[in-house]
């Protein structure tokens, strides 16, 4: 899977549209992932995942500045992400399928903040990032 | 068999009638076929499905996408049968469409997305989760009779 030129402007001119709310994007991804996918909890033994939690919020703003980072380096996104790709593989190993679950609940999230952004284009475009960054995010695992 | 507690139940009837189901029939099918576009092999009697555009505004999208949610929604009145109510669709899909059961789940995912988008605020977490498990148990009755 390859992202367009026209994948990247998409990407590129929806991320900036998000401007500031990337972290608090982040957050509500994922508590919705959360609360939906409670299989998706067991990463997260010592967190705190309730409603309002502070470390969800600070681990949802740590995921948003890595998306952000990865849209400033679209066209070389193994570079821009090859430390958290070692980490993914050697440390915290989450199974793969979840990066499925987490992208799916960042999408509902764009979708229901920024409804009149989110054309089939820009959902199309978008879905194939996230997909590119699990990619790359899982691609040390063996 | 789903399990959904009374509110959650609650949750799903009252906003369901909160959208146009056909609108949302329509498009979650599109945005199935924009998104993944191997899923167009399954339409290919439709016509111009060349550009997001033209899926969105093709009147067969619209008019089986309206036809898939009418199921759908006939499922949300039988939550505690689905394997039931779906069984003559599931055999259908498998000895005479040939569909993957994979693209129930894609399918369903979009309908989430869609009604994401239409709901705002009202789609909360609790909202999406009642949702998901609807989507999840149409997805598995559909898959049942597959041999």
């Amino acid at each position: 899977m390859v992202l367009s030129a026209k994948d990247k402007t998409n990407i590129s001119e929806a991320w900036g549209k998000i401007g500031g709310h990337a972290g608090e994007y982040g957050a509500e991804a994922l508590e919705r992932m959360f609360f939906v996918y409670p299989t998706t909890k067991t990463y997260f033994p010592h967190f705190d995942v309730s409603h309002g939690s502070a470390q969800v919020k600070g681990h949802g703003k740590k995921v948003a500045d890595a998306l952000t980072n990865a849209v400033g380096h679209l066209d070389d996104l193994p570079g821009a992400l090859s430390a958290l790709s070692d980490l993914h593989a050697h440390k915290l190993r989450v199974d793969p399928v979840n990066f499925k679950l987490l992208s799916h609940c960042l999408l509902v999230t764009l979708a229901n903040h920024h409804p009149a952004d989110f054309t089939p284009a820009v959902h199309a475009s978008l879905d194939k990032f996230f997909a590119s960054v699990s990619t790359v995010l899982t691609s040390k695992y063996r | 068999m789903v399990h959904l507690t009374d509110a959650e139940k609650a949750l799903v009837t009252g906003l369901w009638g909160k959208v146009n189901a056909d609108a949302v029939g329509a498009e979650a099918l599109g945005r199935l076929l924009v998104v993944y576009p191997w899923t167009q092999r399954f339409f290919e009697h439709f016509g111009d499905l060349s550009s997001a555009s033209a899926v969105m505004n093709n009147p067969q999208v619209k008019a089986h996408g309206k036809k898939v949610i009418h199921s759908f929604a006939d499922g949300l009145k039988h939550l505690d049968n689905l394997k039931g109510a779906f069984s003559s669709l599931s055999e259908l899909h498998c000895d005479k469409l040939h569909v993957d059961p994979e693209n129930f789940k894609l399918l369903g995912n979009m309908i989430i997305i869609v009604l994401s988008h239409d709901l705002g605020k009202d789609f909360t977490p609790s909202a999406q989760s009642a949702f998901h498990k609807v989507v999840a148990g149409v997805a598995n009755a559909l898959a049942h009779k597959y041999h």
